[in-house]
């Protein structure tokens, strides 16, 4: 009986029981009936693909990537990541021009921010949007994020960097291509607070998208190039620097450190547990009793957290809606854990912005009801979705920090 | 199209729906005879369905007897022509490990070729790039056309193309009593197991193709046919591992045979005498399943860490010489025993001997002795006459299925060839799947229970794929179930076959049942027993 005891299989899609869990938890499946569904597209396609190429289906562009699929999953089969690496592997569409562009985030945020202002107002025009919709197909119900006139790097280059060196602790913030092209203002929040707490901020030597974009558009190999290039940065700041690596994005985060290794074959073992999200960062300072936190006595809001889908995936939500809840004048409102349908550059095509809205409307109408001044989330692309398809405002939780904590306090505190 | 539906009257009656009966009687209805043809239970239920389902190249033979060997080469040459829907061209490897004798490659090889076989020897380094899984520790490697074989696929084909050709197919009837007039073999009388009535069939010549059950259907005309029943038990794995068949290049031992077919593959065999008694009733064992994993390891490592699906054994009917009852001369190949020659029995023949590879060849010379027999002049066209499935795809306009290049239908392109053209893909619900793991669609389903003499849900699974995924009938049992009862109009019978279907895919799963495939089977019941409620 030697040989069945270790007949266990490496195969992950073989754990599978075809309980279907996963495409139950499929945001997709019940509005486009196009898309096979997470247990067909992922574990049952991947064996017949074993076959022949002919078995792969390009409907498994219709996955978000939210990777519900996986959080739902009981025998721990890694379901999104067997879609994407089917779509990597076998699809023979080419990525088009309007792909290209949703994808290549810095080279476009790079672009737009030298001439913000006239990009800004032209993506509000109609004969602009009109013809994004219809030679680009990027759908003229989306407003795309501002472009700011200073990046995040530049301000903080001028303005930040010279006053960090004097804190204690140091740390490294992963910015991400949200921060540095569309809003600096979170970078300057997370500056503020991290400051309050003791840390001096660095950035890093080198820093690329992280790539979800590029992946998810089919631009593998430039994505596998910028894993290079931030893991190479990340491994001086860790090791050599012995800083951590936090970020503000809960996709960014998620994406160096559980879709690198196998997605893009890039090994991030040695820093892996180094990299963290910045709601987690610090609340897990606080829990260990290592810095405090002061609230001013006269902050006083409504809002409600919503959990983005890879934040869900990281199983991290409860650090950001910890650190909400210890503010003295915070109404807090929990959201149902759900997608809100834009899928980070999904929901921009025409294509998929019907199941986009889809997906969502049961959020915004929730959202709606609550009645709160404003929804909190870690994820910008959320945001963008939330503030499009509802009345409400978002911010980032690390922006209500630095609104509701009394800052000078809380810096002398950290101080002794 | 002629029809003998009616009739109780025919030229020739073939007992046994095997390969070799449905082959026989396609090149009998495909020569112009009126055929009937009876099977007990349903086609390629005996070693039929149980074995590799291996395009054998015949190099496995070369060495021992090399008269199979090119019998071998010549059928696969024709059978990747004629049936090539349920062919895979994958090639296959025999390999050399560290503990074989690399000298044996050269006997080998030189057998091979004078057999008629294309070996080349290739670099071990080449053989890894060809077939990644192989044993990297491989000294010696030998390229031969070996390929895979849906033996379901085959048969179901050459029955399609027999009833085409006017043959009459009569499965769940099973041959009680040859019936005889003195030394002549008038007919037969059948049990129908689905109405439970006899009937009796006449024709002047009757053709044995029972296979292992092949001797007692001549044992009821005191005719003895020695056969040595062989138990080969084989192991499915959950997918794929290799892509070009896999065999040590030594003499041939146990499980030492990787096929890949359709969505799984399978390492075999075991080889062990069984009594007769116990033909109808083959178990695997623990130490069988033991050895077919830690053998087939060596010819790819990575089986070990994989998933196994099923386990089964078949038994081969091998024969004896006739001037050696002790069996020690047991032959591979073809026997056609003319009872009127050998027993003085007129009107009935036996076919037996052979290989699934050698099917089409033994329905000629089947065939030939009844056309003798007959007096009928026709020649056989079956080494050139391509099967329902493998024939040219049917132009848009005659199509059920449309748009047959859709992911959704590959599946059943390649299980059925043009024929997938008469699937039903009109409505979504069609379009559904029943078998997630396999891809049957609804429409693929009923046009199986319409036409392909489904009587039950194992007999649709022979057609179709339904059930033979990792689920193993978790998901499609019901479903399938469901349908066997719309279309037969019984809830009765739908409830009873979806007890025997599952029962029937539990017998396969029981002797590999730990790691994953437990967890599944656990999954099952559940759903079955305390979902469904049954017991």
């Amino acid at each position: 009986m030697k040989m069945q005891e270790l007949n266990i299989s490496d195969n992950n899609f073989e754990q599978c029981t075809k309980c279907t869990a996963c495409t139950v938890y499929c945001p997709v499946v019940p509005l486009n009936a196009l898309y096979p569904g997470p247990k067909q597209a992922g574990p049952d396609g991947e064996r017949l693909r074993l076959k022949g190429e002919s078995f792969y289906d390009e409907a498994l562009k219709y996955c978000l990537n939210c990777k519900r699929c996986e959080v739902a999953c009981p025998s721990n089969v890694k379901i999104g990541d067997i879609i994407q690496l089917a779509r990597i592997k076998y699809s023979r569409k080419k990525p088009s021009l309007r792909d290209r562009m949703l994808a290549s985030t810095d080279f476009m945020g790079s672009m737009a921010t030298t001439f913000a202002p006239l990009v800004n107002q032209s993506l509000k025009l109609k004969p602009v949007k009109w013809a994004l919709d219809s030679v680009l197909k990027i759908d003229a119900h989306r407003t795309f994020p501002n472009y700011a006139s200073q990046t995040f790097e530049n301000w903080f280059k001028k303005n930040a960097e010279p006053k960090q060196k004097k804190f204690k602790h140091q740390m490294t913030f992963f910015h991400g291509c949200y921060i540095n092209y569309n809003y600096p203002q979170l970078g300057r929040d997370m500056v503020a607070v991290m400051n309050a707490l003791g840390y001096g901020v660095n950035l890093m030597d080198e820093e690329k998208c992280c790539g979800v974009a590029l992946m998810s558009n089919g631009l593998i190999d430039k994505a596998r190039k910028n894993a290079e290039t931030n893991i190479r940065a990340i491994r001086h700041e860790v090791i050599d620097e012995k800083r951590p690596v936090v970020g503000a994005s809960t996709t960014c985060i998620f994406t160096m450190r559980d879709e690198y290794p196998h997605l893009l074959g890039v090994d991030n073992a040695e820093v892996r547990h180094e990299i963290n999200l910045a709601t987690r960062f610090i609340n897990q300072l606080v829990e260990d009793g290592k810095v405090k936190l002061v609230f001013r006595k006269d902050y006083h809001s409504r809002i409600a957290y919503h959990t983005p889908c890879h934040m869900a995936k990281l199983g991290w939500q409860y650090h950001s809606i910890s650190l909400l809840r210890m503010i003295p004048g915070l109404d807090f409102v929990a959201l149902d854990s759900q997608c809100c349908g834009i899928g980070g550059t999904y929901g921009f095509k025409k294509e998929n912005y019907k199941v986009s809205q889809g997906i969502g409307a049961s959020l915004f109408r929730q959202i709606e009801e609550s009645e709160v001044d404003f929804v909190s989330t870690d994820c910008e692309t959320c945001k963008w979705q939330i503030e499009m398809s509802t009345s409400v405002k978002v911010k980032h939780p690390i922006s209500v920090l630095a609104e509701a904590l009394d800052l000078d306090t809380t810096t002398k505190l950290n101080l002794k | 199209m002629k029809h003998f539906d009616q009739t109780n009257e025919f030229d020739v009656i073939i007992v046994g729906g095997g390969i070799t009966g449905a082959g026989t009687a396609r090149d009998c209805a495909l020569r112009g005879l009126r055929v009937l043809l009876l099977e007990r239970r349903d086609f390629a239920t005996g070693a039929t369905g149980r074995n590799h389902g291996l395009l054998h190249s015949g190099a496995r033979y070369a060495v021992t007897d090399s008269e199979s060997a090119a019998e071998c080469i010549r059928e696969n040459m024709i059978l990747r022509h004629i049936a090539s829907h349920c062919v895979e061209q994958n090639d296959g490897l025999f390999i050399s490990l560290p503990e074989d004798d690399i000298a044996y490659q050269t006997t080998f090889v030189e057998s091979c070729r004078k057999a008629g076989i294309d070996a080349e020897v290739i670099d071990p380094q080449e053989a890894r790039l060809l077939e990644p899984s192989v044993n990297p520790d491989l000294i010696g490697a030998v390229r031969v056309p070996d390929g895979s074989v849906d033996p379901f696929r085959l048969t179901l084909a050459n029955i399609i193309d027999a009833k085409q050709h006017g043959a009459v197919i009569k499965t769940y009837q099973e041959v009680s009593e040859i019936l005889h007039e003195g030394n002549r073999v008038i007919g037969v009388r059948a049990y129908n197991h689905v109405t439970r009535e006899m009937h009796d069939f006449y024709a002047p010549l009757t053709i044995n193709a029972g296979g292992i059950w092949g001797h007692g259907i001549a044992a009821k005309v005191g005719i003895r046919v020695d056969m040595f029943p062989a138990k080969g038990a084989l192991l499915i794995f959950g997918h794929r591992v290799n892509n070009v068949v896999l065999n040590r290049c030594r003499k041939p031992a146990n499980a030492d045979i990787l096929v890949p077919g359709d969505t799984i593959c399978v390492i075999g065999t075991t080889s062990s005498r069984v009594p007769f008694e116990e033909v109808d009733e083959i178990r695997v064992t623990p130490d069988e399943v033991d050895l077919l994993l830690s053998e087939g390891s060596k010819l790819a490592p990575s089986l070990a860490a994989t998933r196994v699906l099923r386990a089964y054994a078949g038994v081969r009917p091998l024969v004896a010489a006739d001037n050696d009852p002790s069996g020690r001369n047991i032959s591979r190949g073809i026997v056609l025993l003319d009872h009127a020659k050998r027993d003085g029995v007129e009107g009935f023949a036996t076919i037996t001997g052979g290989k699934l590879m050698t099917y089409r060849l033994m329905a000629q010379w089947a065939t030939d002795l009844a056309c003798q027999k007959l007096g009928v002049d026709a020649k056989c066209v079956t080494m050139t006459e391509q099967l329902p499935g493998s024939r040219p795809c049917k132009p848009k306009s005659e199509r059920k299925v449309y748009d047959m290049n859709t992911p959704k239908f590959t599946a059943a392109v390649a299980r059925h060839g043009e024929m997938a053209a008469e699937i039903s893909s009109k409505t979504p619900c069609d379009n559904s799947f029943v078998c997630e793991c396999e891809n049957v669609t609804v429409g693929e389903v009923r046009h199986a229970l319409e036409k392909w003499h489904v009587n039950t849900l194992v007999d649709l699974r022979r057609r179709t794929r339904v059930g033979m995924g990792t689920c193993q009938g978790e998901l499609c049992a019901c479903r399938t179930a469901n349908l066997l009862g719309e279309v037969s109009g019984s809830v009765e019978k739908a409830e009873s076959e979806l007890k025997d279907f599952l029962q029937e895919r539990w017998k396969g799963t029981y002797p590999i049942c730990w790691g994953d495939a437990l967890r599944e089977a656990e999954y099952t019941r559940w759903v079955y027993g305390s979902v469904c409620g049954m017991n």
